[in-house]
């Protein structure tokens, strides 16, 4: 369970994060949605204890971010930030291979190998194993870094706006594999999404921000309906019901 | 593996050499009809080894430095002498000499490489405040930061009638190692163990802060822990032969462009390759007009700007 409390974080005098207390789930798939501004990623990185709160505390799993051993928070928690601008150039095997850092520090072992190499079979990535990421295209890189991530192989899984770069197909295949961690691993998977229809069809759970606050959240079926998400994206959004799925269509 | 190992041979033929090149006549032949007690073995203990030992040294641990420095700023093109760290050594050794000039060696030693702590981080604050977009603006920083600093030394240098002896540590020269006058420079090969021992703290923290985080690692420990080995080194660097341009640069970027960054790998190569690099620049420095030698620090700059020039070029500007 991922616990806010009164969360903040103020840029000069303008507030980004106002005060956000949340109960996120243990398990399933989280979305966190929001129109741009909303506070989500900074939310995010605060959670992830990347960025220091001015006000607030978050604990995770029990453990409280910014008090808790950042190598012990590492084996529990990863988190994957967008535009990662990677100077360093590594192969996608090592990329993936440091996601063991935390219980390796280095050593890899038999168990390390093996986590190693089924997130690269994850993430479609054998045949790039040995190339350097500034050989990759934009979503390739994207894949290499979730990789990462996976093989880190923690339960809580945060990641901000991971379909970042991906084509379609490789954008539901990101979702289908986060739903897939959840269901079949009990990891829990929280994410910040654009497209609310890949948010409606693979969440368990929604958060809505707006302007540093929690304006709804609960089930989808909460969620995706017009009168809560109108006025969070001040726009006509519509939703239908197609193939069980709640699908918003807002193109004009 | 076998390129490594390559490598090696080449750097160890080089040092080889290095042993036998010279004005007195040292060859096997001589060694063997005059032993060590002869003038030949004198020669070869007193000052061929040292110097010869003082090259590899040199060579190793600044380059290893430049790939420190390289990894923790997250930039292709910083080295001690290109973000004021060499400039900062000498601000200090020079302080040290003007205020306490009886104390050991050592001792002295020891307050440049504070001076060069200080002075790197500095940079690093100023790089902190002023975000670059642009790659190439980095060093550029730091070779302002350097000059300013340099200044600073000149200034208290010239009022101080110790300008000679800041020109000797601004150009790195081995013709004066002896016996008993390089011993410092082991610990420059402290610092590429040690480096070798973090390899994976500083790969991961080339990969950026919040990576380094995420992997459990405290981004500021790590960094430290680089400007620390940089600042020995340089120091301990400029206080025996004088600082050596461009060899913290491009040995790490050819290793870099040939076998990628991660340093568990690359620390080897960039010892390697450093340490042969300088015993060929100063072999050719002592061969060029011979029986006359040309400073090691001469020839890195011609050598080492021309391949520096070629890196610059072939990077497109404002790649990440």
């Amino acid at each position: 369970m991922i616990i806010t409390n009164q969360v903040t974080k103020n840029y000069g005098t303008s507030c980004v994060v106002d005060g956000v207390t949340l109960e996120l789930p243990q398990g399933g798939v989280t979305s966190i949605i929001g129109p741009n501004g909303a506070g989500k990623s900074t939310l995010l990185s605060m959670v992830s204890r990347l960025m220091a709160m001015d006000k607030g505390s978050v604990t995770i799993g029990g453990l409280d971010v910014t008090k808790a051993k950042s190598d012990e928070l590492a084996k529990k928690l990863s988190i994957l930030r967008q535009d990662n601008h990677m100077t360093a150039r590594l192969t996608v095997h090592d990329l993936v291979s440091f996601g063991r850092y935390p219980h390796s520090k280095g050593r890899l072992n038999i168990e390390d190998k093996a986590h190693i190499d089924r997130a690269i079979k994850y993430l479609d990535l054998e045949p790039l194993s040995g190339r350097f990421l500034d050989e990759l295209s934009g979503g390739q890189r994207q894949r290499a870094f979730v990789a990462m991530v996976l093989a880190q192989d923690t339960d809580y899984v945060l990641l901000d706006e991971p379909l970042n770069n991906l084509d379609m197909k490789h954008a539901m295949g990101m979702m289908k594999l986060m739903r897939q961690a959840a269901d079949d691993l009990g990891k829990t998977v929280v994410l910040v999404l654009h497209d609310i229809n890949f948010a409606s069809w693979y969440s368990d759970h929604i958060v809505a921000m707006k302007l540093g606050k929690v304006a709804a959240q609960g089930s989808v079926k909460d969620i995706i309906r017009p009168d809560v998400l109108n006025p969070i994206y001040e726009m006509e959004i519509n939703v239908h019901e197609i193939g069980g799925q709640l699908i918003s269509v807002y193109y004009g | 593996m076998p390129a490594l190992i390559a490598g090696t041979i080449i750097t160890i033929a080089l040092a080889i050499v290095s042993l036998f090149v010279g004005v007195s006549d040292v060859s096997l032949a001589s060694l063997l009809s005059g032993g060590w007690e002869g003038r030949p073995g004198e020669v070869l203990l007193i000052s061929r080894i040292p110097r010869t030992a003082a090259l590899v040294l040199a060579g190793a641990s600044m380059a290893i430095s430049g790939l420190v420095m390289q990894m923790i700023v997250r930039n292709r093109f910083v080295e001690p002498g290109t973000t004021g760290t060499s400039e900062s050594a000498a601000l200090g050794f020079l302080v040290v000499t003007i205020f306490a000039p009886g104390w050991p060696l050592m001792a002295k030693m020891a307050v440049a490489a504070l001076f060069a702590l200080g002075g790197t981080a500095l940079f690093l604050r100023v790089l902190r405040a002023v975000p670059l977009r642009d790659v190439l603006l980095v060093p550029l920083v730091g070779i302002m930061l350097g000059g300013i600093v340099g200044a600073i030394g000149a200034f208290i240098a010239y009022r101080t009638n110790l300008m000679g002896s800041m020109l000797a540590w601004n150009m790195g020269d081995f013709s004066g190692v002896l016996r008993g006058r390089y011993e410092l420079m082991w610990f420059g090969l402290a610092g590429c163990v040690l480096a070798y021992i973090a390899a994976d703290r500083f790969t991961v923290a080339g990969m950026g802060k919040d990576f380094t985080t995420n992997l459990g690692l405290n981004h500021r420990a790590v960094m430290i822990l680089g400007l620390v080995i940089v600042s020995v080194v340089s120091a301990v660097v400029l206080v025996s032969v004088g600082s050596i341009p461009f060899l913290g640069l491009i040995v790490p970027n050819v290793v870099s462009m040939l076998i990628g960054d991660n340093m568990r790998r690359t620390v080897p190569w960039v010892a390697v390759g450093g340490a042969g690099m300088v015993l060929a620049c100063d072999i050719v420095g002592r061969l060029i007009r011979y029986p006359y030698e040309i400073p090691i620090s001469v020839v890195m700059g011609v050598v080492g700007s021309l391949l520096f020039l070629y890196l610059l070029l072939r990077t497109p500007r404002g790649a990440k």
